[in-house]
């Protein structure tokens, strides 16, 4: 028994050994070859986070719902029609790189910020932008701190192996302030130490500071979220360098979500849709044939996947946006034809 | 075998080379060897080959990359502008650090708790035992997890810490403590100090030689303590007795000046010692069993103090049970260090998690991780190997 109980903590090494062994007997990924398997495989591993409130969280069953999971579903119903062939992989921010780069999970819907190194040094590709995030400041409002740039000094609560983590330390280096990070890497523990008073703040992607001030405070009116943004978090679903047509489908798969919110399909119309005469719309929905051809799968695609979980705009509204407790605005993530950053790339 | 046997025919006709237990032998090992090498190469083949596949960048070239991350508490001089290699440096000494008090204070402690154990004062050795099957049967990580909630719940926010001592405060931040202003003048002390035990091994080894040559005594333990605490003493005062104290005070969020140990070190640290001093204790209590009672009584016979039988008798036979199996607490106490990602504190594996986690290059940090383990074990093993080689008992 000692020994199970000393060895912890390197059980989870031993994880990361297993994954770099899976790197090491992994066949050769041929390009092409993850969607064969997958089809033949009839489902596919996804990487989530391990609890956000709006984007990923398990229910009492133990069901996971939220914002990064219905980007799995759609795939899911693109891919099978069926919303439910997908396997969630609960991952913390450090275990999800090796997790992917091993094949251990096809696609990670991870909330992670698109940058260069992950991009080369990785070895990742990264589908569409679909969420416009910034990292921001949570502070309690006993502190007295209006701005950003009245931290000096301040210890902070930070999830280890995220771009906070650098971002953070960029901000303070260039404003010439000091800091006191204290990194934990299960954000439930991080996020009860912010709480407990061990910092005097918690930093992340505003979306998630907002997430978690409404879904973890006591009392979210005794907390804050600092007006200052100190970075850009796009963030997107990644995928593994090298299988282009596994990218291109998840590629189209977000394009698809995006696209129908443009054309007005929603998961209530879509089935009315099927008539309609505009000639994008039938090329989108399969009327008529060749965009699923294209992308090696069922004509139905881009049908299924709204039937499944909606467009992009039902997607946001009904977990992070105004039908959620979130209440997040629409923002930068709204369609480029309404001020936002939203811009789905031609079906056709 | 002798001639006549052989002229007599008598030896065994040789077998056949694969019915040959020694051939046999040397082929299978061959064999085995041959697998073993073969599925380590195929494997390592295979995770370059896949690793260039998906433009994974390899080799130790990050560790001058710069980190651009910052760490919460370092003993040497650490900022986000410095590199990767750096930040790796500030992880091995934290945990060097806390592997290193941990290891005194549990020896201490587990010592202290192993001969209450065997106290004959009723109390004390329940108390003793008591502790020993509490701290002994919970795993670590939850007392880690208890101490460290324990300090974060229990202490005021700095504003309103707890001032247990003249500039000595309690809070959530952690206990912030003054400190003397460095001065050249605690170099000497501290050099005063290293002569002193120097001075020692010598003069007990003249104590013992009068000793035995014309039975008389020298206080050896006294003037020894006189030496240690004269010698620095003195220097000190020579140096004329720099007293100035840097003390922290509240500024903004928290305290500055003076110095500081976190909640993190401190839980770290506390559920190190508490956990590994339940089996020292249970280790040096075994050790002392295992010395026959007559050796206790032959001492008391020849008229040895109490202090003197345990000194002279009944310890030098009891180390030698006692350290292989306090070798492998020390170990795993080094080890179980690592457990100090789950509460936050930067120790080697948190830091070089991060550093995976920043370069995307696993292969490396395990295999740096790994190394620094293994040869951190191997040296404290050689060291209490040596010291066990001493100790042990020499039959003539």
């Amino acid at each position: 028994m000692v020994r199970t109980l000393m060895n912890v903590r390197w059980i989870r090494l031993a994880a990361v050994l297993a994954m770099i062994g899976g790197l090491a007997a992994a066949k050769p990924a041929i390009a092409g070859e993850t969607l064969d398997k997958i089809k033949a495989a009839g489902g596919f591993s996804c990487g989530v986070p391990t609890g956000i409130p709006g984007y990923a969280q398990p229910d009492a069953q133990g069901v996971y719902s939220g914002f990064d999971i219905d980007v799995c579903k759609a795939l899911s119903a693109a891919l099978f029609g069926d919303p439910g062939k997908v396997k969630y992989v609960p991952l913390t921010a450090q275990q999800r790189f090796a997790a992917l780069q091993s094949g251990e999970v096809a696609i990670l819907s991870n909330n992670t910020t698109w940058t260069l190194t992950r991009d080369t040094d990785l070895g990742f590709d990264f589908a569409p932008v679909v969420f416009f995030d910034g990292q921001g400041f949570l502070v309690t409002k006993k502190l007295g701190v209006k701005s950003a740039k009245e931290l000096n000094g301040a210890t902070i609560c930070v999830q280890p192996g995220t771009t906070t983590e650098l971002n953070l330390a960029d901000y303070f280096r260039s404003n010439k302030m000091e800091y006191k990070p204290v990194v934990i890497e299960k954000l439930d523990e991080a996020v009860a130490a912010f709480f407990s008073g061990r910092c005097d703040v918690f930093t992340g992607d505003s979306s998630a500071l907002a997430s978690i001030r409404v879904g973890r405070a006591s009392n979210p009116d005794d907390y804050m979220i600092l007006p200052e943004r100190i970075s850009k978090e796009p963030l997107a679903p990644v995928v593994r360098h090298g299988d282009n047509q596994w990218h291109d489908v998840v590629d189209w798969t977000i394009y698809a979500l995006m696209q129908a919110e443009e054309s007005g399909i929603t998961q209530a119309n879509v089935d009315d849709m099927l008539k309609s005469e505009d000639p994008g719309i039938k090329r989108m929905l399969g009327v008529t044939p060749g965009m699923g051809k294209a992308l090696g799968l069922d004509e139905k695609w881009a049908y299924n996947e709204i039937k499944a979980v909606g467009n992009y705009g039902e997607m946001f509204e009904r977990n992070i946006g105004a039908g959620s407790p979130l209440k997040l605005e629409r923002g930068l993530n709204a369609l480029w034809t309404k001020g936002g950053l939203i811009y789905p790339m031609p079906i056709r | 075998m002798t001639s006549e046997e052989v002229s007599l025919g008598l030896a065994p006709p040789r077998p056949a080379p694969w019915r040959d237990p020694k051939i046999r032998g040397a082929a299978y090992q061959v064999l085995f060897l041959a697998a073993v090498v073969g599925s380590i190469a195929f494997l390592i083949h295979n995770m370059l080959g896949n690793i260039g596949r998906q433009n994974i960048a390899t080799g130790f070239g990050f560790l001058h990359k710069e980190a651009a991350f910052g760490i919460g508490e370092s003993l040497i001089e650490y900022s986000p502008a410095d590199t990767y290699g750096r930040a790796f440096l500030v992880g091995l000494t934290n945990t060097l650090y806390v592997a290193a008090l941990g290891i005194v204070l549990a020896s201490v402690l587990g010592t202290l708790m192993g001969l209450a154990r065997l106290s004959g004062n009723w109390l004390i050795a329940k108390l003793a035992q008591i502790y020993v099957e509490t701290f002994r049967n919970i795993p670590l990580l939850l007392q880690l997890f208890f101490w460290w909630g324990l300090l974060n719940q229990a202490a005021p926010p700095p504003r309103q810490a707890w001032q247990i001592l003249p500039d000595v405060f309690v809070s959530n931040r952690g206990v912030s403590f003054p400190v003397p202003v460095a001065s050249p003048v605690y170099k000497w002390v501290a050099l005063a100090f290293v002569v002193a035990v120097l001075l020692i091994v010598p003069l007990r080894r003249w104590a013992a030689r009068r000793q035995a040559a014309t039975g008389r005594q020298f206080p050896t333990g006294w003037v020894g303590l006189g030496l240690i605490i004269g010698l620095p003493g003195a220097a000190f005062i020579a140096g004329g007795a720099p007293l100035a104290l840097s003390t922290p005070a509240l500024h903004g969020f928290n305290f500055s000046g003076g110095s500081s140990v976190s909640p993190e070190f401190t839980a770290l640290l506390l559920g190190l010692v508490i956990y590994t001093g339940t089996f020292i204790a249970e280790i040096v209590r075994a050790g002392i069993l295992a010395v026959n009672w007559g050796q206790s009584e032959a001492a008391m016979a020849l008229g040895l103090r109490p202090g003197q039988r345990m000194r002279l008798v009944v310890l030098p036979q009891a180390l030698r049970v006692i350290v292989p199996p306090l070798t492998s607490q020390y170990l795993s106490l080094t080890k179980n260090s690592s457990l100090a990602v789950a509460i936050g504190f930067p120790d080697l594996v948190s830091i070089a998690n991060t550093t995976m986690n920043q370069t995307g290059q696993a292969v490396e940090g395990i295999t740096m991780i790994m190394a620094v383990y293994l040869f951190i074990s191997l040296a404290i093993s050689s060291a209490m190997n040596l010291y066990n080689r001493a100790v042990a008992l020499v039959e003539r």
